[in-house]
């Protein structure tokens, strides 16, 4: 019952939450780094940008954030954006190593100027959310890197963000935390209904996490293919062996060849 | 989160037999014992050796009979020190006040400057010539005219002081203040950070391992800078610092008291450094590789 209301809704077209229309960018060495970029994400959408390095994923996810300016085209978004309200997960945890645990997560809301008395329990609910509560003292050298990248999603979360942007967050973590870490994000993403933008270069992590891939091609950066997966969540082990799994991976990594091809 | 097991089994013991467990255990006892003696090794042999070259030296001097205005035995500088303590010890606070005013003043201007550099570049590139001209002019070749240019004596040692002490702090922190991973400062300027809360949560803490080893180093040199001055003021100074009981002595022939003051001002040189080294190492042992032990 449960799952087939999830199914539905994940092949019903969403309202749009952000849209890049028509972008170029181009680096101040001359490097065009994307072109005609046409994307856009709904609400509570889980997208990914599945592309060989260099195919300016990553800076469809700073120009979506603003941390770097678009050379021509439009970012649309569908309602006022606050701070907070984009979470940022990078591929290394990007932990303040002076810090405890609790001070990495607690960052976005002091400097938003909110007291640790006043914030101090949904910063423990978000260590709560992702397993390290009782970890909220020790500082990052003393954690895993698996547990470093669960700080770094719990910083991102804990401004209860619209929208969370990831920069192949799991690509530097062994296979067996990876797997775990795929499925707390989606955890976390069917319990918060926020949107996810998901940037890897794996075909697998792709296909088992997203609705959408977005496959991209390099020089110029560009989207080239869209595939859907309209497998029902939750997802888990079960799905990782079955057969339309595999379909939507040879699809996906089809795609990706012939992305790849194109450069 | 993930339990890793290093060590064999209690099943695996078990299997290989008692006498495999009674090795182990043997084997364990005689690490424990190897680091226990390296411990105690590590304070034991520096002051072994430390003794044996004093009584070298005292040897050295007795068997040639060298007369006490050439080379006196470590005996005599000690019976000096003694002696002396009175005029000594009033000299060693002089030279301790001058050394730790001019490190104050150093850090906090070194700080100071070094975060005014890191927020405008236009400040960095009109002002660090000015830091690097004072870096490289001995410090004795402009102590004289500081002496001359400044009224009071004691001023004139402190900037003396200062102006060699402050320089590793300034380009230490400068350095430190810049090398903020820059996804950290991404994710700042994601959150709407101001140029203040980027200064207090991000960088400084970034800086301060750069800063503490500035720190080592103006601590050794803010010693040498005020000895130096001393010695630039001379007799013709005021002062009655250290440097300025070693002139007085020389002039004396009186040279165990010679020895006396340099011991002091080894002795002070080494707590400086001592204490630096702990306040680096209380300050960064939770987070910097530095001063984290590593496991082996």
């Amino acid at each position: 019952m449960t799952v087939d209301v999830l199914a539905r809704r994940s092949t019903t077209p969403k309202p749009t939450l952000v849209e890049l229309q028509g972008v170029h960018k181009t680096f101040a060495n001359g490097t065009v780094a994307l072109e005609n970029l046409n994307l856009a994400v709904g609400e509570h959408e889980f997208v990914s940008l599945l592309g060989p390095s260099g195919c300016g994923k990553s800076t469809a996810l700073r120009l979506i954030s603003r941390l770097a300016g678009l050379s021509a085209g439009r970012l649309v978004w569908s309602g006022e954006v606050a701070v907070g309200d984009i979470g940022f997960v990078f591929q290394e945890p990007t932990l303040m190593p002076w810090a405890s645990v609790f001070d990495n997560v607690y960052l976005p809301l002091r400097l938003q100027r909110m007291s640790r008395r006043a914030v101090g329990a949904r910063v423990d609910e978000v260590l709560d959310l992702v397993g390290l509560r009782e970890f909220s003292n020790a500082y990052p050298r003393e954690l895993s890197g698996g547990m470093k990248m669960r700080a770094s999603i719990a910083r991102a979360l804990v401004t209860e963000p619209k929208l969370l942007l990831m920069d192949e967050p799991f690509a530097a973590l062994d296979e067996i935390t990876r797997f775990r870490l795929n499925d707390d994000l989606l955890r976390l993403w069917a319990g918060r209904r926020f949107t996810v933008v998901f940037v890897t270069h794996s075909v697998f992590e792709s296909v088992y996490l997203s609705e959408r891939i977005l496959v991209m091609a390099a020089r110029p950066g560009r989207i080239v293919e869209e595939i859907r997966v309209d497998a029902p969540y939750p997802r888990d082990d079960a799905f990782r062996t079955s057969e339309p799994y595999n379909a939507w991976c040879r699809e996906a990594s089809a795609a990706l060849k012939r992305a790849m091809g194109e450069s | 989160m993930s339990t890793v097991l290093e060590q064999p089994t209690l099943a695996d013991r078990a299997a290989l037999g008692g006498d495999a467990a009674a090795t182990d255990s043997a084997a364990a006892d005689a690490h424990a014992r190897r680091a226990r003696r390296e411990r105690v090794l590590r304070w034991v042999a520096p002051i072994a050796i430390a003794l044996a070259a004093l009584g070298l030296w005292e040897l050295v001097v007795w068997w040639n009979d060298v007369p006490h205005y050439i080379l006196p035995g470590p005996s005599l500088v000690a019976q000096s020190l003694v002696e002396d303590w009175g005029t000594l010890s009033g000299s060693l606070l002089v030279t301790l006040q001058v050394t730790f005013m001019a490190l104050a003043v150093a850090i906090v201007g070194g700080v100071g400057l070094a975060v005014l550099f890191s927020l405008s570049k236009w400040v960095e590139l009109s002002l660090f010539p000015f830091a690097v001209v004072l870096q490289v002019t001995p410090i004795v070749a402009i102590a004289p005219l500081i002496l001359i240019y400044v009224d009071s004596t004691q001023v004139a040692l402190l900037i003396c002081a200062w102006i060699v002490a402050f320089f590793p702090i300034l380009s230490n922190t400068t350095l430190g203040l810049n090398s903020a991973d820059h996804n950290l400062q991404n994710l700042f300027e994601l959150y709407g950070a101001n140029r203040w809360q980027t200064m207090r949560f991000l960088r400084l803490p970034a800086a301060m391992p750069y800063f503490l080893g500035g720190l080592k180093i103006a601590g050794g040199l803010a010693l040498i800078g005020a000895i130096v001055a001393e010695f630039a003021a001379g007799s013709a100074g005021t002062g009655s610092g250290l440097a300025y009981r070693i002139l007085e002595a020389g002039y004396r022939l009186d040279i165990p008291r010679m020895f006396a003051a340099l011991v002091l001002i080894s002795l002070t040189g080494i707590a400086i450094f001592l204490a630096s080294s702990l306040l680096s190492h209380l300050l960064l042992r939770r987070w910097h590789e530095s001063a984290v032990k590593r496991e082996s």
